[in-house]
């Protein structure tokens, strides 16, 4: 029996330069060519001028806890292997936030507006997967 | 212009709710359409509207070929999780308020026994594809996972707690156990609540709602139809839906502690003409305990950040100032997508409540709660 693999993202037009960013260890989120407004996940208008037109923009990696959750149950048997861990969501400096895990730091010393940095790393199947660190 | 006193729920049905059955959901879904239009004293051929609850469920087609309905005037589906099915009442209510439809049908049907599991059912679903794609790989399969940092979020700014979180936990428990039909009969304390393992920090095993196999069904009718048929009418006298900001994901929502409710609450009591104090009986969509807590704040029962203390002292049980989930619950009795919620309301203002009847039942809501935190309310009142 071959052990059950981790979901990979189906990776559209829209959302690759966000995935190639992120295979070199990137965070980029889509910046509006007319208003200049950021947005996070990839979505075809902006929402505050309806352009259609769009950039990337690498982000500062300034960041700080919003919430989190500590899985401790596999509900994807992939996962096993690696609880208990932590999901942050997390507020990116220039607004849009981030879903990812959370290392390097025990669960008493979780707490809202915790400064983070992040990295990309690898999983199994090769994809980035967004991991905050605390910073300093 | 409102759909308030329009119309009325005049047949509620539902099978026996389990676990590990082997009847398919189509099966469960047209005995529970059949319990309802028995119960509204129709023919299956006297109904004209058909919107089926679940967008992998059966299509309207499937109560054409079955119940032999010659001329149906309208289907749809409303694909918001666990607020469809009081989404759909107000669908079914326009619908016989313009004169399209006479007796309008919602069933709702499962078996998870024999089908996906929620964390896998969802991935398959257009409205999570934000989810699946940026959060899934994650290892953010679930439910449970998606929603949990709404629950902590909650907690850091306001101070609620786990044991607060028991108090709704214990109470769905406390009223399945006297319900002839729930899932879950054994008795819940607050040490078992705490005891319970951890799924996903907040939430332990007792604050997650069940997978329950079974059916459920309404049929909706004109409030003047209502007036002469077999049941005690019970109209809706105040309904709406609501989508949170951000409503495919929780992460970029600008405000996690609020919910879709929050906006269709107002309106739903507006067009009551009452205030929440006037709940006699209330059925929360409780697919978590924390839900029910925010919805509680959404809803205006107490200001946003206090519904933990609210709560407390068994405000929620039988006897206490709210009496909520009377059947149970998602939690205690099945999780049937918040129809069981609506039928248990109406059973309640009918007066035919058994042993967790709320004496003297006159007002009463249900909500809905679907998705990433889509909401919806219906307040019912005997009359």
């Amino acid at each position: 029996m071959t052990a059950e693999k981790k979901p990979v993202p189906h990776e559209t037009e829209l959302s690759k330069p966000y995935w190639d960013a992120a295979r070199q260890g990137v965070l980029k989120i889509q910046k509006c060519s007319n208003c200049g407004t950021v947005r996070h996940y990839p979505q075809l208008v902006c929402v505050e001028c309806y352009s259609r037109e769009y950039g990337w923009t690498e982000t500062s990696g300034k960041s700080t806890l919003h919430s989190w959750t500590i899985a401790h149950h596999a509900f994807h048997a992939a996962f096993r292997d690696e609880l208990p861990y932590i999901l942050a969501t997390v507020d990116l400096e220039e607004g849009p936030r981030a879903l990812g895990r959370l290392v390097g730091i025990e669960a008493q010393d979780l707490k809202i507006g915790l400064p983070l940095r992040y990295s990309f790393v690898s999983d199994e199947n090769g994809t980035p997967i967004l991991t905050f660190h605390p910073a300093g | 212009m409102s759909l308030s006193g329009k119309g009325a729920i005049t047949g509620i049905g539902e099978t026996v709710y389990a676990r590990g059955s082997t009847r398919p959901a189509l099966d469960l879904q047209i005995e529970a359409s059949l319990k309802a239009i028995e119960d509204a004293g129709l023919s299956p051929r006297d109904i004209d509207g058909v919107i089926p609850i679940g967008i992998t469920g059966a299509p309207a087609e499937e109560f054409i070929h079955n119940f032999g309905i010659e001329d149906l005037k309208f289907s749809a589906v409303n694909p918001i999780g666990g607020a469809s099915g009081i989404a759909s009442v107000q669908t079914a209510l326009s619908l016989i308020d313009s004169g399209v439809c006479n007796h309008v049908l919602i069933p709702a049907g499962r078996n998870t026994s024999i089908g996906a599991k929620a964390g896998a059912r969802i991935h398959t679903m257009p409205q999570f594809h934000y989810v699946t794609e940026f959060e899934l790989p994650l290892g953010a399969v679930s439910p449970a996972q998606l929603y949990a940092p709404m629950a902590r979020r909650h907690m850091e700014l306001f101070g609620t707690t786990s044991l607060q979180f028991a108090q709704v936990a214990i109470a769905m428990r406390a009223h399945a156990v006297l319900h002839d039909n729930a899932v879950m009969k054994k008795p819940m304390t607050v040490e078992d609540h705490q005891n319970s393992r951890m799924i996903t920090d907040p939430y332990r095993l007792f604050d997650c709602s069940l997978e329950s196999d079974g059916g459920a069904a309404l049929v909706v009718s004109s409030a003047e139809r209502a007036r002469d048929m077999k049941q005690p009418r019970v109209q809706v006298i105040g309904i709406a839906e609501g989508h949170p900001d951000s409503p495919s994901s929780i992460t970029q929502r600008h405000d996690m502690t609020k919910l879709g409710l929050s906006k269709a609450a107002p309106r739903a009591f507006a067009q009551a003409g009452i205030k929440p104090d006037d709940i006699d009986v209330a059925e929360i969509y409780d697919c978590f305990t924390y839900q029910v807590i925010c919805q509680i704040e959404d809803m205006g029962f107490c200001k946003k950040g206090e519904g933990g203390p609210f709560v407390e002292n068994g405000r929620l049980q039988l006897g206490g100032a709210l009496p909520t989930n009377t059947h149970g619950g998602l939690l205690s009795q099945a999780h049937m997508l918040g129809m069981n919620h609506i039928v248990e309301l109406v059973r309640q203002l009918r007066g035919q409540g058994g042993r967790t009847q709320v004496a003297g039942a006159e007002v009463g809501l249900a909500t809905g709660y679907g998705d990433l935190g889509d909401g919806s309310i219906a307040i019912m009142a005997r009359a």
